[in-house]
């Protein structure tokens, strides 16, 4: 598999801390202080109580495989010369399940079920914003 | 009264087409309005509600499609939910009638998605600048990979096995082998889709609906009325909706909105999933076929494979699907919804030849739009002739 740099993220201000916390090797999500829900994708409202009182805190990475795909076709650049990888759920610890990739391993070696845990990629931007997007790899 | 079987389908028209260059969507779409309002005994000019989608349209793209086919309605719908889209319009179209609000309505859809090359199901996650999409588009999200991880799950928690996925394409392509305007009609084996190169595993090529160009229509009216028209009134029995995602609580991957909107459907027709002569159901790819049918209740959740294997699907099995061949080999211009109830208009009218049910008195269509496994819709209608 090649290395596949991940397309620039775009962030509002609703999303911003999830991707400056990512930069700083932090899974970050959001939890409702009206009701404890925990969320992502993040947003202005608990998407439970719709309280606006949210927090942002650092989750423990750590996860397992819900389930996964190895692909092996996308037209779309630059994932065409990254194929096969893998692209997958994890189910964090915490609650929500996140989109994301399985890097640092075969990809016929990944399994539904198996250890996970959080892995940054930082982006190199012209545009100020430092960001890195979420990977999961397997669990020492 | 009930909005059970106040309304009935009174025209269809699938356009024959895969491939146009030479066309647009609106054309494709004015063609096909022709075609069904011929069916129906019926002209532009009795049309009084207009409901369409497309893949192109934008916000005002409704009042552009009245504009072309220069309309003045008074009933206006362009609900664009995906694929699924058309079914909802057949239900909104009923329920906008039986209230008195349009008299004849008509539903729309076109596309050049072939001979635009829009790269369907392998060619997203790229370029979009929507702070939302930015927690799919860095990880190359593909149309077919999501759905690759809902069968991956299938196969892990219940054993489903690729064969059984591969004997619904196998069924598709047979079907679509009896339909002269199919765009894929030679047979195929069960090996053939296995040997096909993996495009996001477990799901091969074959496992993956075509891309075509195409487009169709339906009109809906009253019962009463349709009743004095050409053809045989195709009632509208129940009809449900739904919405599906991932967000917080979100139960499994394998629920789908085929579950909610099923239920609404069977409930309002208060026929039995046994009463059920055929089935239509949206065949993005063979795993949506065999989870929609779960969903819908023809079987239990990890059942399926059983279920579609066997020939049970098949014409003259026990639950006839998609006797056009489906999007997996008659058509597939990126929303099929309308292609599910104009398919189970023609076999309740008893109009379908060769791949006919015999003596179908009842069906269900279901649609998914949008991806199963991430956002999604659901629209069900149950159809039945006296």
């Amino acid at each position: 598999m090649a290395d596949l740099t991940h397309p620039k993220v775009h962030a509002s201000w609703e999303t911003r801390g999830y991707w400056e916390g990512a930069a700083r090797g932090e899974l970050v999500l959001q939890r409702c202080r009206a009701c404890a829900t925990v969320q992502h994708k993040p947003r202005g409202v608990c998407a439970t109580c719709l309280s606006g009182d949210l927090e942002h805190f650092v989750a423990s990475g750590r996860g397992t495989v819900y389930t996964f795909t190895v692909t092996h076709q996308n037209q779309a650049p630059p994932f065409a010369a990254a194929c096969p990888y893998v692209m997958a759920y994890v189910q964090t610890e915490e609650g929500p399940r996140l989109l994301t990739h399985i890097v640092g391993v075969d990809p016929e070696a990944v399994q539904i079920g198996m250890a996970v845990v959080a892995d940054f990629q930082s982006q190199e931007r012209t545009d100020g914003e430092q960001f890195a997007v979420v990977r999961f790899r397997p669990a020492d | 009264m009930s909005l059970s079987g106040a309304c009935a389908i009174a025209g269809v028209y699938e356009h024959p087409t895969r491939w146009a260059p030479d066309k647009t969507e609106f054309q494709i779409m004015a063609e096909s309005a022709k075609g069904a309002l011929d069916d129906a005994g019926l002209t532009i000019n009795d049309v009084d509600g207009l409901f369409g989608a497309s893949m192109t349209m934008g916000a005002m793209g409704i009042v552009e499609l009245a504009e072309y086919l220069n309309l003045k309605p008074t009933y206006i719908d362009g609900t664009n939910i995906g694929g699924s889209s058309f079914l909802a319009h057949v239900s909104h179209a009923a329920a906008a009638i039986h209230a008195g609000m349009c008299k004849v309505a008509i539903v729309l859809y076109g596309s050049t998605a072939a001979s635009n090359a829009v790269a369907i199901g392998t060619g997203m996650g790229h370029g979009s600048r929507n702070p939302w999409d930015s927690f799919q588009s860095p990880y190359g999200m593909t149309t077919v990979g999501s759905y690759a991880m809902v069968a991956q799950l299938h196969m892990q928690r219940y054993g489903t096995k690729p064969e059984q996925l591969a004997e619904i394409a196998v069924t598709m392509r047979r079907h679509a082998s009896m339909n002269p305007v199919a765009k894929m009609r030679t047979p195929i084996t069960v090996d053939d889709v296995l040997s096909s190169r993996l495009i996001s595993a477990p799901l091969h090529l074959l496992d993956c609906c075509i891309i075509s160009d195409g487009g169709g229509a339906i009109v809906v009216t009253s019962t009463e009325r349709a009743k004095d028209l050409r053809r045989k009134p195709v009632q509208i029995l129940g009809c449900g909706e739904s919405v599906c995602h991932q967000e917080i609580g979100a139960p499994d991957l394998l629920t789908m909105g085929a579950r909610q909107a099923g239920e609404l459907a069977f409930g309002m027709a208060g026929v039995q999933r046994s009463d059920i002569d055929l089935a239509m159901v949206y065949d993005s790819f063979t795993i949506t076929v065999l989870s929609t049918l779960e969903n819908l209740g023809f079987c239990k959740v990890g059942e399926g494979g059983d279920f579609v294997s066997g020939g049970r699907i098949g014409l003259g099995g026990e639950l006839p699907v998609n006797l056009d061949g489906g999007g997996l080999s008659s058509n597939h211009p990126g929303m099929r919804g309308i292609f599910l109830a104009i398919e189970a208009t023609k076999q309740l009218r008893g109009e379908c030849g060769e791949r006919q049910v015999a003596n179908a008195k009842l069906a269900v269509a279901h649609g998914t739009g949008g991806t199963l496994g991430v956002a999604h819709s659901g629209a069900t209608l149950i159809l039945g002739v006296e």
